[in-house]
């Protein structure tokens, strides 16, 4: 089959910033009017996040992960993203968006419980604005709207970052909630990580159009960013974020990447893709490419690459003893408690008749 | 005291729903300017606003979809499917996220799904279906069905004050159901059933539109000389069995009515709850009188479909005759 993931031969979207195949004209970063304390931390986040993937999935192959899926290449798009906005925004992400709950603030070993089989939900999204992970393809895209008009009805100044990939693209649910954003002006920013790949279908068996070209048609802007380059994300969700705040309703974003890894520990793409399609995507690493122009502007040095490196080192550590040391928890607990906030008596009754039947066999 | 009709109570419920608490929300199609098309929420824009009482697009995943969303962002959003059959593009909203959503995140997930249900009114395909089974059947859900003006009134005031999503099934065929009735009338809890006629010879459970067809045997009965009791579920998820096993003790035979098809349907949860509960309590077999194990047919057969005084007669002979 011809179905090799070859970029799609169109022209780039009106007000984009890079062709379909993700290269900005001029290799070259800009830096724009970021601070250099603000892109060094942009660096050192990126090279956290990437450390614990690998981490992750050393964990996974080790049996202590039931599964790992590996955001290796994308953390540009996450770190960019999530770094741009206020601390009062929220993210409603799909399955893939760890490396953004870590800039997030939340422990990376608290949330390997996901994929240790625990807990469906180990955080408090409240604390962190950061919903649940979601495993529906494209299905947190409505309730991200929902989220952003109620934002919108409370004139709370809040904006919603919804996250999905270019298969969410495919998806009703997608579609539906790009059509809702854009009648009620909600305030959220759809973010794409068109990472070419859902599982081993390609971009081309995707869609044969345009993502970003969509948003068109749902009545707001769009736009096309190197998703390789932090800073261009970071700037293109700014002004996005900044866009819906002002009451001017919703953007689309499509960051154009790459999944570097398998879609997950189960997957294996050697019957789908030759290495040789990842060597345009390893020469524009994403960290690499940061750290290139940085040096090159002074910003950063040996130094602080090597400090760098080893807080990502210190974080993959301690993550790895978190997840390790987790206490077991009550099966009726886990099983029962979460369901309803209020349980009602025979849902009671059946909690407590589990509870005793673990007791009497232990 | 006056009449009120059984969609009218509705309407009211959802207007002292939506005065008690300010962040309750009202949304579907046409429910906004048009007020609905069983005009269940006819006024309720004009009472309270464009913001709070609105019209989406014809979406019925995102409608449920964004009910998620703004549940989560603390308001009390009240989604209206328009019919029963359109809440199957709904259905992975519903049973993937709005049942499973608090047990992922610890928070409160307070939607009230309204859907009227149910067949006898004529009409085209898809506009007929009884699905609460599939709902009954999802953990983190609850599953109610008012058969009464006063229990829709009562049994919506409750459940919009539920924090946990609840799937509230109209009995479309009983808008114009009549009750002498004072509105606001009594919450009512959900989990508990009623007692729609006391009797001795034989139980027979309904909900939604079969309790009133349950009551037309029942008079009919009595002048044959068998005193049914008619028990009015009102609460599919959670389930009062205590009610049923008590009548069951008392009666000793069952019959339960639903429209939905016999095979898998609700009726089947009912008979295996009496024949464990109660076994030894039992005269006869629970006898199941429902729709047939088909899709809904058209309009001009239905009477042949749904269950009516008749059949639920020839299921009481068949229990009472039993040996």
């Amino acid at each position: 089959m011809a179905d090799v993931s070859q970029p799609v031969a169109h022209q780039p979207s009106d007000g984009g910033t890079v062709g379909p195949d993700g290269a900005t004209a001029a290799d070259d970063l800009q830096l724009g009017d970021l601070a250099p304390d603000r892109l060094c931390d942009l660096y050192a986040k990126m090279v956290r996040i990437r450390r614990a993937d690998q981490e992750a999935l050393n964990l996974q192959r080790q049996g202590e992960l039931g599964l790992w899926g590996q955001f290796l290449g994308q953390e540009a798009t996450q770190v960019g993203a999530v770094e741009a906005l206020r601390s009062t925004d929220w993210v409603v992400p799909s399955y893939r968006e760890f490396g953004m709950a870590m800039c997030r603030g939340i422990e990376p070993g608290l949330m390997l419980a996901y994929f240790r089989g625990l807990s469906f939900g180990p955080w408090e999204p409240q604390r962190y604005r950061f919903l649940p992970f979601n495993i529906v393809v494209g299905s947190q895209v409505p309730h991200a709207v929902g989220f952003a008009m109620g934002c919108r009805l409370e004139r709370s100044g809040e904006v919603v970052l919804t996250v999905f990939g270019d298969g969410a693209t495919s998806e009703g649910d997608w579609h539906e909630g790009m059509n809702f954003a854009g009648v009620f002006r909600a305030p959220l920013v759809f973010l794409c990580q068109n990472n070419h790949w859902a599982i081993s279908v390609p971009l081309s068996r995707q869609t044969a159009g345009s993502i970003v070209d969509r948003a068109a048609g749902y009545g707001f802007p769009g736009v096309r960013v190197d998703g390789n380059d932090v800073i261009a994300v970071y700037r293109a969700v700014r002004d996005a974020a900044e866009r819906a705040r002002r009451g001017e309703g919703p953007s689309l974003i499509e960051a154009v990447t790459y999944r570097m890894g398998a879609h997950t520990t189960s997957d294996d793409p050697t019957r789908y893709r030759v290495e040789s399609e990842l060597q345009p995507w390893s020469a524009r690493d994403p960290i690499h490419r940061l750290e290139g122009r940085l040096r090159q502007a002074g910003i950063l040095d040996d130094a602080a690459v090597e400090r760098a490196g080893r807080d990502a080192e210190a974080t993959a550590q301690r993550m790895r003893a978190a997840i390790l040391g987790l206490p077991a928890r009550d099966p009726a607990t886990v099983v029962f408690d979460g369901i309803y906030h209020n349980p009602p008596e025979a849902f009671r009754r059946e909690r407590d008749e589990f509870a005793a039947s673990l007791e009497a066999s232990p | 005291m006056s009449t009120v009709t059984l969609g009218k109570a509705i309407t009211q419920a959802l207007h002292d729903g939506l005065t008690e608490n300010p962040k309750a929300l009202v949304f579907g199609e046409d429910v906004g300017r048009l007020g609905g098309v069983f005009r269940i929420t006819d006024g309720l824009q004009k009472a309270f606003g464009e913001d709070r009482v609105f019209d989406t697009p014809l979406a019925e995943s995102s409608i449920i979809g964004i009910a998620v969303g703004l549940a989560l962002k603390g308001f009390h959003p009240i989604p209206e499917i328009q019919f029963d059959g359109f809440i199957y593009p709904a259905f992975n909203q519903i049973v993937s996220h709005v049942a499973k959503y608090h047990n992922r995140s610890g928070m409160p997930l307070p939607i009230t799904i309204r859907v009227p249900f149910g067949g006898n009114i004529g009409a085209v395909e898809h506009h007929s279906e009884s699905p609460e089974a599939y709902f009954a059947h999802t953990a983190g859900l609850k599953v109610v069905a008012p058969a009464t003006p006063a229990d829709a009134y009562g049994l919506l005031r409750t459940s919009l004050t539920e924090p946990d999503p609840v799937v509230f099934f109209e009995p479309k065929a009983r808008y114009y159901l009549r009750q002498e009735v004072e509105l606001p009338a009594a919450a009512v809890p959900l989990g508990k059933a009623r007692i729609a006629r006391e009797g001795s010879d034989v139980t027979v459970i309904g909900y939604g539109p079969t309790v009133e067809t349950a009551l037309q045997a029942a008079g009919r009965a009595e002048a044959e000389g068998h005193a049914l009791e008619v028990i009015d579920l009102r609460s599919l998820s959670p389930l009062d069995t205590d009610t049923i096993v008590a009548s069951v003790r008392k009666t000793h035979r069952a019959v339960v009515v639903h429209e939905a098809p016999v095979f898998c349907g609700f009726g089947a949860e009912i008979a295996a709850r009496i024949s464990h509960d109660a076994f030894d309590s039992l005269e006869a077999p629970v006898i199941r009188v429902a729709g047939l194990n088909t899709p809904y047919p058209p309009a001009r057969y239905e009477k042949l479909y749904l269950p009516d005084a008749d059949r639920i007669l020839d299921a009481v002979d068949e229990t009472l005759a039993y040996a």
